[in-house]
């Protein structure tokens, strides 16, 4: 164990260590093709366990909801060797099974072995989200999927290099499954390059310090980050606290989806029990359980920032997360939508945790991606697709007011400027500005969400949307209110407007040139009493349009 | 006109000068304490111990006034017009947030939302006019604007980078409305695509106008004052001179002026002393700043963000920076770990041994403990260092809760830093594509050199070059730094069946706009390089690449042709990402023009070691210095004394008034004929 490491040689490890995975994370992202990965960064690297794929160590500028979620995908690659028997040096494993510790079918994940005197040392893991993946929908954001033979392809952990050599099969049937197979193959021979790098400093490090001494500073670290988390946890006052959120509906049929978490705290120990939630519903809105407790995960980083990103953070906790619920469903119930649902069981945990310790929590945040797309076909006959998640207010918090106009949790994914929109697609934005009065009222306020007006400028514009937060608004917390709902408008085709029966999900809605769709975002739930505001600060938000009327939302 | 150049670098701690005739290649330094909120009074200061400035014949000034001000907000309150829909775009940002864990943290726009007002108008992405201006509402909003106390105003209007003409009509408009030259508009500052980027950029202009102007008054009076008939000018971002009349045009462009001469006068003493590949480590107060120079080249960076949400694009020295410097404090954290950084005492209080009023211990605090600085000779104006001060912090702080004796804690917080400065070279270097191995560090300011011997060890450089003033190599920069002037013009064009001979003709009109800029700023130079880059990329794609063209602008054409840009694309493309995407439509995003006006070279052969130096009169005798878990009598050396080819063996401490080098077991120094210390490995 690592208490026989020098405190100075475990510091510069650490540093060493997730340096290896900010490289691998650099590297993806300056050799991807696909924005999503380049410029948005939907992808993630790090160092995990040998024997159980417990994260050791995870980059810094990964996804949020990938860090939560690697162990799970090495895990699976993990029962895989042990049921084949075939391990190599320079094997590498590929899948995007979602229910095998995938998240949903776009991201690919790679699994290589670091191999020390042919034994496993620990793996190395790169997920990325490709762009296309087959399916219904380009982009694979199928609002009305109910299996996800309609959401793209599966592939289950299989071996796309054996001791370093490409199986071109493998690649071919990738090829073969996408819209855009050059998009994908640049992407995948960037994760290619994150792995070797990775591979050639691991070894490096092993062969500076020994193998014995990098282990020992991995447990260590590992021991550290459980000790910070049992400490942050016994903080807490012990006790059971629950609390329930709901989705709109499942873009199927009409009926509110709950998302219930009881969340008992014990000493330094905290289970999470999902047991009340809703039963695995028809539309795309289902995740599995993976998935779930990397979500969780998230959720507690954002509260207790300071715990390093491996395994030892997870350890105090017990997940209870039943397959008849929707939150741990397997094969093929559809996935696609699964952005809204995390985002839900985020809210859950931030909801109980402001019951546990008011003063410390932050209103919801907006917390829905509000995957917008727009298609057509042009005058030359050619396919476009306009594709964009869009950004909300923050919750108000103990700090200050929520910041306006952000993203998501799960996210850092910056939204791409509307001129480049302009100038791809043929659409006008009329209005890119904040929402007043949609940020929950309290004595810190909730931030504002955004409104984003589209005016068509050819005719036969196809629209689809998968949103939430269209009935059930984010919440305040400690005293705080609630943020204004998720709106969407569009024309009836009669000159008036007119808003979805689904709410915030729809496909096949067709506009003119002219006619014009608006997306009105929620803000951030408040904190602390509204009467509680200062008078200076109340003035200040009727002043600069903040707030227009008593009482907000 | 005299032939004699003053670089004057205003930094947060010290002003540093260096003097120079080109006649007679004599220089001399200077550093003289900065006054913050008052960096005119440090500028005249320093130009005072140096003889004056009648004799002078320019002088040239690298600040971080417009950066301070940015940074405190102190700047005045500024008005900005935008579309109609669309004056949140600069509170919005890109839709990010401060941090990726924890979702606290507000923004503040240097515009509050009641001081952005919005007119009818519209352009669309092609250039076409959808609305024309109003410009009665613009007149009637600039005057509301200055009525409630704006001092500088900004017009943004969405895809104006696309065609002006609405900017330009709204520009005359609130001319007639506002009494001064204090207007930024967003095609003269950026015709770039990309609206956010653009009105940050565009609105921190205005914010600064006021102020850079009023610092560059008031410094031309002073120097009018003493009959200073020479030139003056600024450093700009990218690391090359522009007149004061541009400055105050285009303060955006003064973001980074003193870091970035530090990184050109790194390059030029880099490249003399015979290495292309460096990255330069500027070791300050409160930062580590790196930047890579790759075959004598410094990188650009397309834009930086001064603080979480204030984005500035505009060509600059790419500068990484991270919270470990001198001042920097080390702790435990609540995990048990040594931490040092980023918290720092910065220079005032200090660290603990300035003895100033901070008890906690700082990395500088290590070092004197470890006898590695010399307590009775700092640098700068102080008296002497507080040893005990810092052995006490060091234990209290650190070899308690460690379980370490002072000496160990000391030495564990150096390796701490060590490994922060290592972490933070190895990634800059790998998200350019370099590998360190091929690389030699030089480091500059006060301490980077101490840590030299740690970065050749921990990143496996090929040898540390330490300059012979590490501590006035901005101010050196200012005098050697060309005249340069970089434009930019989004034009989204397809590559297939491109036009040109429109394309020609526009880079030749950029082309002549840049130089004319150099041109008329008034300092000779040998001759105007113009060259042009495009930003390229796959449809679909939106990042670019930079795709350097091989031509040259004479007789009013470039000869530009398809195959040409196509061939350079491909080149470019494949350096970057390795594989072209044959089949995949190409487009031209942007052109972007820089005029650069070669200065006559610096012969740094200037520095070259006295002819009558020798190893007897640098010795300095012995003295005990802390490494590698105990004490050892080390030899030390004044460093301006040592003859070239001059070999130092290790252990050793070779000192200079500006800064302290430590050469370990393992290393060794040499002087080279330029007065350079080579550290390397045995």
């Amino acid at each position: 164990m690592g208490t026989t490491l020098d405190p100075i040689t475990l510091a510069v490890l650490n540093g060493r260590l997730v340096q290896i995975a900010d490289e691998m994370d650099a590297t993806l992202y300056r050799s991807a093709f696909n924005p999503i990965i380049a410029e948005a960064h939907d992808a993630c690297h790090g160092l995990y366990h040998a024997e159980t794929g417990a994260t050791l160590v995870q980059g810094t500028s990964g996804l949020p909801i990938f860090v939560g979620a690697m162990a799970f995908a090495v895990k699976a690659v993990i029962d895989k060797v042990a049921r084949d028997r075939d391990l190599a040096e320079g094997d590498t494993y590929l899948f995007n099974d979602p229910y095998d510790g995938g998240t949903h079918l776009n991201d690919f994940r790679l699994v290589r072995p670091v191999m020390r005197a042919g034994c496993v040392f620990a793996w190395l893991a790169s997920v990325g989200h490709w762009l296309d993946v087959g399916g219904n929908v380009p982009g694979n954001f199928n609002a009305k999927a109910t299996e996800s033979f309609q959401e793209g392809f599966r592939v289950p952990p299989v071996k796309l290099m054996r001791a370093g050599a490409l199986q071109q099969d493998i690649v071919d049937i990738l090829a073969a499954n996408s819209r855009v197979p050059q998009s994908n193959w640049g992407d995948l021979n960037g994760q290619l390059n994150a792995l070797a790098l990775g591979e050639r400093r691991v070894h490096a490090l092993l062969d500076d310090y020994g193998d014995g001494t990098v282990a020992a500073a991995i447990d260590a670290l590992t021991a550290r980050a459980e000790a910070l988390m049992r400490a942050n946890i016994a903080a807490l006052p012990d006790g059971t606290y629950s609390y329930d959120d709901f989705l709109d509906n499942d873009g199927v049929t009409d009926v509110p989806l709950r998302i219930a978490l009881d969340m008992t705290i014990s000493g330094d120990r905290m289970t999470l029990d999902f047991s009340r939630s809703a039963p695995p519903c028809q539309g795309p809105l289902n995740i599995a359980r993976s998935t779930a407790v990397a979500c969780c995960y998230v959720a507690l980083k954002h509260i207790f920032t300071d715990v390093p990103a491996n395994a030892g953070c997870l350890a105090p906790i017990t997940f209870v997360i039943p397959d008849t619920t929707l939150l741990g469903v397997s094969a093929p119930k559809p996935v696609g939508g699964y952005t809204e649902t995390i985002l839900r069981v985020i809210d859950t945990v931030f909801g109980a945790f402001a019951k546990v310790a008011p003063e410390r929590a932050n209103g919801s945040p907006f917390a829905t991606i509000n995957a917008l797309s727009l298609a057509g076909w042009r005058k030359d006959g050619k396919r476009w697709v306009m594709f964009c998640f869009f950004g909300g207010g923050l919750g108000g918090n103990p700090e200050g007011d929520g910041l306006n106009h952000g993203n998501n949790p799960i996210s850092t994914a910056t939204i791409p400027p509307l001129e480049i929109l302009e100038s791809l697609y043929p659409v006008m934005f009329t209005q890119w500005a904040l929402r007043p009065d949609s940020g929950g009222a309290g004595r810190h306020r909730g931030g504002l969400g955004a409104i984003y007006e589209i005016e068509a400028l050819e005719d036969n514009t196809d629209i689809f949307l998968l949103g939430e937060r269209g009935k059930f608004p984010p919440f305040g917390v400690n005293g705080g209110g609630p943020a204004a709902l998720n709106r969407f408008i569009y024309p009836d085709g009669d000159g008036g407007e007119r808003t979805p029966p689904l709410v915030s999900k729809i496909t096949d809605v067709r506009i003119k040139a002219g006619e014009r769709i608006r997306l009105e975002t929620p803000g951030g739930g408040g904190f602390g009493e509204p009467a509680a505001r200062e008078p200076a600060k109340i003035a200040r938000d009727f002043a600069f349009g903040y707030v227009t009327r008593g009482g907000t939302a | 006109m005299s032939g004699t150049i003053v670089g004057v670098d205003v930094g947060g701690t010290f002003t540093d000068l260096f003097w120079f005739d080109a006649a007679t290649r004599g220089f001399r330094t200077a550093k003289v304490p900065s006054r913050r909120g008052d960096e005119a009074a440090g500028f005249m200061n320093g130009l005072a111990t140096l003889g004056g400035v009648e004799t002078l014949g320019a002088i040239v000034h690298g600040t971080t006034v417009g950066t301070n001000t940015l940074l405190e907000r102190r700047g005045p309150k500024i008005g900005v017009i935008t579309t109609r829909g669309f004056r949140d775009v600069l509170e919005m940002r890109r839709r990010d947030r401060r941090r990726t864990w924890g979702l606290w943290g507000e923004f503040v726009p240097i515009a509050d939302r009641d001081m952005r007002l919005e007119v009818d108008e519209r352009t669309l992405a092609d250039g076409t006019i959808r609305m024309a201006v109003d410009e009665t509402a613009v007149s009637a909003a600039a005057a509301m604007l200055r009525e409630r106390g704006a001092r500088a105003l900004a017009i943004i209007f969405i895809n104006a980078y696309a065609n002006p003409e609405n900017e330009r009509r709204a520009l005359d408009a609130a001319r007639a409305a506002w009494p001064d030259a204090h207007i930024s508009v967003s095609h003269q500052v950026l015709p770039e695509i990309r609206e956010f980027e653009r009105a940050s950029t565009t609105a921190i202009n205005a914010y600064l106008q006021p102020v850079v102007g009023n610092y560059l008054a008031k410094l031309e009076a002073a120097l009018a004052e003493q009959r200073f008939a020479g030139k003056f000018h600024i450093v700009q971002s990218n690391g090359g001179v522009m007149s004061t009349a541009t400055a105050r045009r285009l303060p955006v462009r003064t973001a980074l002026s003193g870091p970035a001469a530090g990184v050109i006068a790194a390059a030029a003493i880099a490249r003399a002393a015979g290495y292309d590949n460096i990255i330069t480590c500027d070791l300050g107060g409160t930062s580590f700043d790196v930047s890579v120079v790759a075959g004598g080249k410094a990188s650009l960076a397309a834009q930086t963000t001064v603080d979480f949400g204030l984005v500035i694009r505009t060509p600059m020295i790419e500068i990484t920076t991270i919270g470990a410097g001198g001042g920097s404090i080390a702790s435990i954290d609540r995990g048990g770990l040594l931490q040092v950084g980023p918290e720092s005492a910065g220079s005032v209080p200090g660290p603990a041994c300035y003895g100033q009023g901070n008890e906690r211990p700082t990395l500088t605090d290590a070092h004197v403990v470890l006898g590695r600085i010399n307590a009775q000779r700092p640098i700068g104006k102080l008296a002497t260092l507080d040893v005990e001060a810092a052995r006490h912090a060091i234990m209290t702080h650190v070899g308690v809760p460690l379980g370490f004796d002072v000496m160990q804690a000391a030495e564990a917080i150096v390796r701490v830093a060590d490994a922060r400065m290592a972490g933070a070279i190895r990634l800059v270097s790998i998200e350019r594509g370099h590998d360190p191995v091929r690389f030699a560090a030089m480091p500059f300011g006060g301490g980077g050199a101490l840590h030299a011997g740690a970065l050749i060890r921990d990143i496996g450089l090929a040898c540390a070059v330490i300059p012979r003033f590490p501590g006035v190599t901005s101010a050196l920069g200012c005098v050697i730094a060309d005249l340069r002037h970089d434009q930019v013009q989004t034009l989204n064009l397809m590559l297939d069946g491109l036009n040109t001979e429109t394309l020609d003709k526009r880079m030749a009109m950029a082309g002549d706009a840049a130089a004319s800029v150099v041109e008329t700023a008034g300092i000779a130079v040998e001759r105007i390089d113009v060259s042009f880059e495009l930003d390229m990329h796959y449809l679909g794609q939106t990042h670019t690449v930079a795709v350097p063209l091989p031509v040259i602008l004479a007789g009013g054409t470039t000869g530009i042709s398809e195959a040409v840009i196509r061939a350079a694309f491909e080149r470019a493309y494949s350096a970057a990402f390795s594989r072209l995407l044959p089949g995949i439509p190409t487009r031209i995003v942007s052109l972007r023009t820089a005029a650069i006006g070669r200065r006559p070279a610096f012969d740094l052969a200037a520095f070259a070691p006295n002819p009558d130096a020798s190893l007897g009169k640098a010795e300095r005798g012995t003295r005990k210095v802390f490494f590698g878990g105990a004490w050892h009598e080390t030899r030390v050396w004044s460093r301006l004394d040592l003859p070239a080819d001059a070999v130092i063996e290790a252990p050793a401490v070779i000192e200079q008034p500006d800064a302290t080098i430590f050469i370990e077991p393992g290393l060794r120094g040499r002087v080279d004929r330029l007065g350079n210390i080579v550290v390397e490995r045995i």
